[in-house]
């Protein structure tokens, strides 16, 4: 990028602008005796061209809409059309949820993102033993169609798009949203919208389990045919970092371990016999945004960067649409303080502009209330508005790329993609991310970096303000929501109501054949919706799974 | 004989929530400051979660919750505990809790609520002040 004879001119005054540093730092030390990222990656004092002079502009970094992406996917990016304001939000009931939806989407949100509560997420009824106080706690209960009937009620899902964060039962989940929709006279062919359906990073971090890894990975890849063939719209995974980050690890292993998933499914789906652009086009991804805000900016960067030489050179994908690596972003929840927790707001601020600034497509704002319970709706609209401000009054959407040319970014670019190579490797030599999840590698490279990062927290060599510098004894009264513990019985009653009044014999029949399918290769996304338009509930379908597949429990490695 | 005995802890994750950040770095700080550390995993019934405590032969357990359903999960650990006749136990809770849950936990004898920010050396310390081997 740079003429030979200027960067040995920028060398040498390099050298000399060093020593000036030496000099007033012998006089006065630095602040700091070593400094360095949140996931401790060392930082130097000033970035030059120096530090950039092997990169070629025109195959490294090169301009929006072109291969390698580093500067971002769209032609326009923002100028066209700024991100989509996605907030993720669930709640109680499906009816109470359904009246969050309807407060979002009057305040301006463009996507709706569904949470359900953790008996959803492992695929248990409300009713379950395993389930016993935990109904619409973190989320929406969903047992069965008729709770996503209501769920949905009176959204436009012909013209808006859904997100849902689920994972081993995603199958099952999805099928009822193509049924709700199909009830409604919308085919599976308009609805658009996204199932996170990520196990990989389900067994690495997230850890909401049902089948081992193995039969979890062919039945994602049932919804990824499914897609391709029936759901064009539809996103059929979101491959997903933030549970990794979330979960302790640093920037370089969320961006290595989220990329290491996406190989799998690619291949999955190529032994399935899928043509590589027929349904790469359709996978999106999932970041964290983290505190350290040049580094997260560098990550998104160099994501899409390997994505995009993955998906050329290793399954040479020839659309360019299969090389886009889309991200959907949310703000780093484990970054948030239950002390003063209305700091939470400029964290999740700084957080979301690193978000914007590394090009995502969409965007979820955590709510300051975030770390102590289900946001209100208080809350979640400061969050919302926090987007807005950053769209329409910083004016950072108003040029492609801004952070681009930096030499700091650039370089940490670059050192993030070689660091995060280096573990893709190390993986690929193990025989895949489905045999590295096997021995744990991921599992346990996660909670070596959580370990030493609260280390460093207890130590005080990484700050957190208000917990371990700043400290308040005063704690500023925030209004928290509560769900009403009569839900659960409700819920349990109201389920029962549907599996008394449905047909019973339909549902036994369409989930014997489901069970007979599972020894097939057949596809089973067809005998799910069958099974789910019956009132068949959730955990009745993911009984059948577990029955054929086998359960998975958490080896419980630290 | 007793007094060498090292304290034994269970490091517990009752219910469905699969928040174990914090669980797997304490059952890693109980361990590095010299206390022998039994981790159940995710996804324990209550019932597992005491019967893990009782065939290990634990002197504490630390219950860790971080999806909101602690007052239905740890009163029935605490429960299920006194039906055993095992409520010699110190029991400890660390997660994400509402204010006002907090002095209702401790009334029905969760010894201590850990909430986010603790530093690792203050609840080691806690351990050693409060926790004895049961003989």
């Amino acid at each position: 990028m740079f003429k030979k004879e200027s960067i040995e001119k920028i060398g040498v005054d390099n050298k000399k602008w060093q020593q000036l540093f030496q000099e007033s730092v012998e006089k006065a030390p630095e602040r700091l005796k070593r400094f360095s990222t949140v996931s401790d990656h060392p930082v130097q004092n000033l970035y030059t061209p120096l530090d950039i002079k092997d990169l070629d502009y025109s195959n490294d970094i090169g301009f929006p809409n072109q291969y390698p992406f580093t500067r971002g996917i769209q032609p326009t990016m923002y100028r066209g059309r700024l991100w989509t304001m996605r907030m993720f939000a669930g709640l109680g009931s499906a009816r109470d949820t359904n009246k969050r939806f309807h407060l979002l989407v009057n305040e301006g949100q463009t996507g709706l993102s569904t949470a359900f509560d953790m008996p959803t997420l492992m695929g248990y009824d409300t009713d379950s033993p395993r389930s016993r106080g935990e109904c619409g706690k973190c989320g929406v209960a969903i047992d069965s169609l008729k709770d996503m009937e209501i769920l949905f009620d009176g959204l436009p899902i012909d013209k808006i798009t859904t997100s849902m964060t689920i994972n081993p039962p995603a199958p099952v989940v999805w099928a009822m949203y193509i049924a709700m929709a199909e009830k409604r006279g919308i085919s599976r062919g308009v609805i658009g919208g996204t199932i996170q359906n990520d196990m990989l990073k389900e067994f690495i971090a997230q850890k909401t389990f049902m089948c081992p890894p193995r039969p979890s990975m062919r039945l994602i890849t049932d919804t990824v045919e499914f897609a391709t063939k029936e759901v064009p719209r539809w996103n059929p995974i979101s491959i997903s970092g933030y549970h990794i980050r979330e979960a302790g690890s640093t920037a370089v292993q969320e961006l290595a371990f989220t990329l290491s998933d996406g190989i799998t499914y690619v291949e999955a789906a190529l032994e399935r016999g899928l043509d590589v652009d027929s349904f790469a086009p359709r996978l999106s991804f999932f970041f964290n945004s983290h505190l350290d805000f040049f580094e997260e900016i560098a990550k998104y960067r160099a994501a899409r960067r390997m994505w995009a030489r993955i998906m050329k050179e290793k399954f040479k994908a020839k659309d360019p649409r299969s090389m886009w690596l889309r991200f959907h972003t949310q703000t780093a929840g484990c970054s948030l303080t239950a002390q003063q927790p209305y700091n939470n707001v400029i964290r999740t601020a700084i957080e979301a502009l690193a978000a914007v600034l590394g090009g995502t497509q969409s965007l979820h704002t955590n709510s300051l209330d975030e770390v102590l319970a289900i946001p209100t709706e208080e809350a979640a609209t400061i969050a919302l508005r926090t987007q807005q401000i950053i769209a329409e009054e910083s004016g950072v959407a108003n040029t492609i790329d801004p952070m681009g040319g930096s030499f700091y970014v650039e370089r940490l670019t670059r050192d993030m993609e070689e660091e995060a190579l280096e573990y893709i490797r190390k993986i690929d030599d193990m025989g895949g991310m489905v045999a590295a999840i096997e021995k744990n590698y991921p599992q346990l490279e996660i909670a070596d970096a959580a370990y030493k990062y609260q280390k460093q927290i207890d130590s005080k060599e990484k700050t957190v303000v208000g917990v371990n510098k700043y400290v308040t004894e005063e704690e500023l009264p925030v209004e928290i929501l509560q769900i009403e513990a009569e839900l659960e019985e409700n819920q349990i009653k109201w389920t029962n109501q549907i599996k008394d009044t449905r047909d019973n014999k339909k549902v036994k029949e369409s989930l014997e054949k489901l069970g007979e399918a599972t020894q097939r290769d057949d596809n089973l996304m067809y005998l799910i919706i069958d099974a789910v338009k019956e009132y068949a509930t959730e955990q009745e379908v993911c009984d059948v799974f577990r029955e054929a597949f086998g359960i998975y429990r958490d080896p419980g490695v630290y | 004989m007793n007094q060498k005995r090292k304290i034994r802890i269970l490091v517990a994750k009752p219910g469905l929530d699969g928040h174990d950040r914090g669980s797997r770095i304490i059952a890693r700080a109980y361990r590095d400051a010299g206390f022998e550390v039994v981790y159940t995993g995710l996804h324990q019934t209550p019932e597992e979660v005491v019967q893990a405590a009782i065939q290990e032969d634990v002197d504490m357990i630390g219950l860790s919750s971080l999806a909101g359903a602690h007052m239905y999960l740890f009163p029935r650990v605490l429960e299920l505990l006194k039906e055993n006749g095992a409520d010699d136990i110190v029991v400890c809770g660390g997660g994400i809790f509402p204010e006002e849950d907090i002095p209702k936990l401790k009334k029905i004898g969760i010894k201590e609520i850990f909430t986010p920010g603790t530093p690792l050396g203050e609840v080691v310390n806690w351990v050693e002040e409060n926790v004895k081997p049961r003989s």
